[in-house]
């Protein structure tokens, strides 16, 4: 589908957040730009996060944590060297925390994929475009309807 | 009082022994120095957040290095957060290790007032240069953080400004990361936009009306819609991209920073964080707050990056204000200033 703009990227985000369940998943993926982020920050919005907390990168810090009526935490393995790094990151724990986890970079390691996840691919089509494409795994397959059902 | 330092947040373990908030003893980070081992041999290169394995040989070579015993110390300090949980925690309980087994007062401090401090240290055999008096201006820049904050006395401090989305660090990374130049590479694009033309290529200048929020996300999409179009310069070319994809950058933090000082009234700033080390960023402040008779504090660039002395000279002020943790210290992932 297409996004026409920031605003409509967090719109849809929100409603996705509105719908997620403790532990729920969601891999990111897509080039630097493609609106990750923008992305992440209407979820959490959807989520319960405070408006007046900050949604930033993750990319430096790797894990942020975010309060919330379902907590949010934002993980980036974009710096994230081997698969023996996520042990001392505590990944599995996060997974398991109860908390929706919003994974980018999550393609470099496949093996670390929970059976369990929605994945989002952004695209850059143009200066101004950018695309979403979705894929549910296991049980967050349903979520797809739930969350995309009146649109094309 | 000698304090000793630890801290782990993220990429790098470390350790320093500081006298009295001021004067640096020791300050060692891992990812600079080959740690030897208590029995002899060298600690091989280790990967970025080896933290279990680095922390207590980092801290006996703070120790060595400095010339002290155990038994000279009157204070730990450890950061407590924000960082990850993970890493934080390796440094937190190293410290609530010492500080039980030597019976030391301890305190957790707040990486982002490390930073701020790291303009009151100097070494030891440094004489005495000027620091900035309370209230002044900061603007801490760095990889995960692009803050504006009153600093209002030792440990407090109010937020201003910060950015809604990359951190200035990140957006040098990143955009280093699509010029080729490698991850992180914000000093190489400092040291190729050295020759390069700032007015080259023009870029977004976001966020003119947000107050003192910042953005910085938008110039990295600026960035790549740029390359799909030219595809990747070379040479002058790539000089000149990495001149203007700068500029944008500090142009930004200069005049979000001019802003504050009039907000706040202000008329000292200093600068801290990984990217306060960035030639252009120092530069271009300078010349902006001197016109208007503003004085800037900049910390040499070994002390913009992670280090420990910065933590040992924050943790000294709560140690003398009687500040103390006890053994149930916890790590903080997000812990605001």
């Amino acid at each position: 589908m297409n996004l026409h703009s920031p605003s409509a990227t967090q719109r849809l985000a929100a409603r996705l957040g509105k719908l997620l369940q403790p532990g729920d998943v969601i891999e990111l993926s897509g080039p630097l730009g493609a609106g990750k982020t923008c992305f992440v920050q209407g979820l959490a919005r959807g989520l319960g996060v405070a408006r007046t907390t900050r949604i930033t990168s993750p990319t430096f810090n790797i894990v942020l944590e975010y309060p919330a009526r379902l907590p949010l935490v934002q993980i980036d393995l974009y710096r994230i060297a081997d698969a023996t790094e996520l042990i001392e990151l505590g990944f599995d724990h996060y997974l398991e925390s109860g908390a929706v986890c919003a994974i980018e970079w999550l393609e470099r390691f496949p093996e670390a994929a929970p059976p369990h996840r929605l994945s989002l691919q952004f695209a850059i089509e143009g200066p101004k475009r950018r695309t979403l494409s979705v894929v549910g795994h296991g049980r967050c397959k349903k979520l797809i309807t739930q969350w995309l059902g009146g649109q094309p | 009082m000698k304090v000793l330092g630890i801290e782990s947040s993220c990429d790098e373990t470390a350790a320093a022994v500081v006298e009295d908030g001021q004067r640096v003893l020791s300050d060692v980070v891992s990812s600079q120095v080959e740690l030897h081992r208590p029995y002899g041999g060298v600690v091989p290169e280790l990967a970025s957040r080896a933290h279990v394995v680095q922390v207590v040989p980092v801290i006996r070579e703070a120790l060595h290095r400095a010339g002290l015993a155990w038994s000279d110390l009157d204070g730990i300090a450890v950061t407590r957060g924000p960082g990850l949980v993970g890493a934080l925690l390796v440094g937190v309980q190293a410290a609530k290790a010492i500080a039980y087994a030597r019976q030391l007062p301890l305190v957790g401090v707040n990486h982002l007032e490390g930073h701020l401090q790291a303009i009151f240290l100097r070494d030891s055999d440094e004489p005495e240069h000027p620091v900035p008096c309370w209230p002044h201006l900061g603007l801490l820049v760095s990889g995960g953080h692009t803050l504006l904050l009153e600093c209002l006395a030792p440990g407090q401090f109010r937020l201003i400004g910060a950015t809604r989305d990359d951190a200035a660090g990140e957006a040098f990374d990143k955009g280093a990361k699509m010029l080729g130049l490698g991850y992180p590479g914000g000093m190489v694009i400092d040291r190729l936009a050295q020759v390069g033309d700032a007015q080259a290529v023009p870029f977004p200048r976001p966020m003119c009306n947000r107050g003192l929020d910042m953005s910085f996300s938008g110039l990295k999409t600026a960035l790549s819609a740029r390359l799909q179009k030219t595809g990747q310069p070379t040479e002058q070319a790539l000089a000149d991209l990495c001149a203007s994809f700068q500029g944008a950058i500090v142009e930004q933090l200069v005049r979000k920073t001019l802003l504050a000082i009039d907000r706040t009234g202000l008329r000292e700033l200093q600068v801290g964080g990984g990217v306060a080390a960035n030639s252009a960023l120092r530069a271009a402040l300078g010349t902006a707050v001197s016109a208007r008779g503003i004085t800037l504090h900049l910390p040499p660039r070994k002390r913009c990056t992670d280090n420990a002395a910065m933590i040992a000279g924050a943790g000294y002020h709560h140690l003398v204000q009687g500040e103390r943790a006890d053994l149930t210290l916890n790590a903080t992932a997000s812990l605001p200033l």
